[in-house]
């Protein structure tokens, strides 16, 4: 069952072919067999989801059920889920058992998917390795030596590694994208706005969107169906109808105008991946799209001007975390400056204290002008490159990441680095546009992601695009060795 | 921008986050790196360019003034540290 697409779980179900809780018992068996070397999940929630199951078997027979009925996903624990430990990763939150529901959390439950559990990340999604987790890092199923990616690297593994068929993620600079390449399956942010935030753990608030982890684009759509929406509870949800995702995946790619930055394809990129990128880009002249290079001349100020942004809205999110209401709280504090400190130094890890410290330097009075201002306005100029870019073509293409995935403790002691590997993606978030993650080939057998750029709420037709190349092609069907 | 010790403890103090003296050290490190990596942004000249602090340039939706939320404090501090009346216990704050 595990090599199943979702689409296909969901006939199989409706057509009775196997019953929700065969399904649920399934996967929590390859959970419970194969995680030990993943380190995938924080929490399994086993008697929940048999439970859920349960009642999605009920709806199924009595004619009530939706696309998603009788589904298990994997839930990436930055979504609060009410009476289930909701960690983000952290010390702060390793005791913090959700007393509510994040929209996503209710919309998914409410549709009759079923929760697996809650998956490992990078600590308050501040990392693209999966290596910052208070939980020990999550691996690749290609290569355990190897990092998954992140922030969201547990879903991603989970779902590489066929312990469940689909899974949440959050993006602010590419914590779905870059770990979908690296783990070489689909992986969707929708437009900024599109999902609520409501509930899920914020890091940096202008940045941050809920997506979707998927074995291909038509699993995904299946997700991001349920899972988007206008949201009261989130003052910038956007109030904007849902298109169906599912309909029209077959559609000609015939005259798509693709446009390929130059930024993207110079320096920095490796070899090996650039000839994946280009024979992907091959398939698509093949579908009948049209490639032109296009030029985006701020791409090379995205990482610098997020790791001003990003830290600094952290700093703001993060002071909720003072040891007095919930959470980590320091043993026996003498004053209350001992105990918002120690607490916080205590329970923050090193990667969220840099930021923390970036960010409030970068606010503080004499620096808000110099840093925070001066990377808004750049800002601007980053999305006005997308703007322009999109009156001539309809998609931009490039790699997802720079390299494939690097090996475990390679980057962790330099930052900087470390950041740089978000290269391709960040922008994306700064401009609040819609970007996926396609598998596309493998360079020296580990996976090589195609990224895909699209205007403000085009994700149905990133989708789409995504769909085609899928039909034509079956690097997202290939399994890694071991989790066949 | 290079961080001397001093600034470190300055900017953890406004942050209100615990640092070990013997971190210092490396935190001075790597943030003067992560600063001397942004300092590019000054090579560009935005004058009149307007800051973007939401990526769909939206304006903050209002609702009306009304109560609309059930209070929940019982709930939610069930999984406070200390509580007593309702209230959220820390250490003497006022001398």
């Amino acid at each position: 069952m595990h090599r199943k697409s979702l689409v296909e779980l969901a006939a199989g179900l409706r057509e009775g072919a196997f019953s929700s809780v065969e399904l649920t018992r399934a996967c929590l068996g390859r959970i419970s067999d194969l995680d030990s070397s993943l380190n995938s999940f924080i929490t399994v929630t086993e008697s929940q989801a048999l439970a859920a199951a349960t009642a999605a078997d009920a709806r199924l027979r009595s004619g009530g059920a939706g696309p998603l009925t009788g589904i298990p996903f994997a839930h990436k624990d930055i979504f609060c889920t009410r009476g289930v430990k909701t960690s983000c990763g952290s010390r702060m939150l390793d005791n913090f058992i959700a007393p509510y529901d994040a929209t996503v959390t209710t919309r998914l439950q409410t549709a009759g998917a079923i929760m697996l559990g809650k998956t490992n990340m990078d600590e308050f999604a501040m990392g693209s390795s999966n290596e910052t987790s208070f939980y020990g890092p999550a691996k690749n199923p290609w290569d355990v030596a190897a990092v998954p990616g992140g922030s969201s690297g547990g879903s991603a593994a989970a779902v590489a590694g066929r312990l469940a068929p689909a899974a949440t993620g959050t993006d602010t600079g590419g914590s779905i994208r870059q770990p979908a390449a690296l783990c070489g399956i689909t992986g969707i942010k929708p437009t900024y706005g599109r999902v609520s935030r409501y509930g899920m753990i914020a890091f940096a608030s202008s940045l941050d969107q809920g997506g979707v982890f998927a074995r291909s684009a038509e699993d995904a759509a299946a997700m991001l169906a349920v899972m988007a929406g206008f949201d009261a509870r989130d003052s910038t949800s956007v109030e904007r109808p849902v298109e169906d995702y599912s309909a029209g995946l077959d559609a000609s790619l015939e005259g798509l105008k693709i446009g390929l930055p130059r930024e993207y394809f110079g320096a920095g990129l490796d070899a090996g991946v650039g000839a994946v990128i280009e024979a992907a880009l091959g398939e698509f002249r093949r579908l009948g799209a049209v490639l032109t290079e296009i030029s985006l001349p701020n791409t090379h100020l995205a990482v610098p001007a997020y790791y001003v942004v990003a830290p600094a809205e952290c700093s703001s999110n993060l002071s909720r975390f003072d040891g007095v209401r919930f959470g980590y709280r320091a043993g026996s504090p003498k004053d209350i400056e001992d105990l918002y400190k120690r607490s916080r130094g205590e329970g923050f890890g090193a990667e969220v204290k840099r930021r923390i410290m970036i960010g409030t330097y970068a606010l503080s009075a004499g620096y808000y002008d110099a840093y925070y201002l001066k990377a808004q306005q750049v800002r601007r100029l980053i999305r006005d490159d997308f703007l322009r870019a999109f009156e001539d073509v309809d998609v931009i293409m490039g790699p997802t990441t720079p390299t494939a995935a690097f090996r475990l403790g390679e980057k962790a002691d330099d930052p900087v680095s470390m950041y740089l590997s978000d290269i391709y993606t960040i922008a994306v978030n700064l401009a609040g546009l819609p970007g996926m993650s396609i598998p596309a080939g493998f360079t020296a057998e580990m996976p090589v992601g195609l990224h895909l750029i699209g205007n403000y709420f085009e994700e149905g037709r990133l989708l789409h695009i995504g769909h085609r190349f899928q039909q034509a092609t079956d690097w997202h069907a290939r399994i890694p060795a071991g989790y066949e | 921008m290079a961080l001397a010790a001093s600034d470190v403890e300055k900017i953890a103090h406004l942050a209100r986050l615990g640092i070990n003296p013997e971190d210092i050290p490396a935190y001075s490190r790597s943030l003067s790196e992560i600063l001397a990596f942004v300092e590019q942004l000054n090579a560009v000249d935005t004058t009149g360019i307007e800051p973007l602090a939401h990526p769909l340039e939206a304006a903050q939706r209002l609702r009306p003034d009304s109560v609309t939320e059930t209070n929940e404090r019982e709930q939610f501090q069930r999984i406070a540290p200390q509580t007593a009346a309702g209230l959220y216990l820390v250490p003497q704050v006022i001398e």
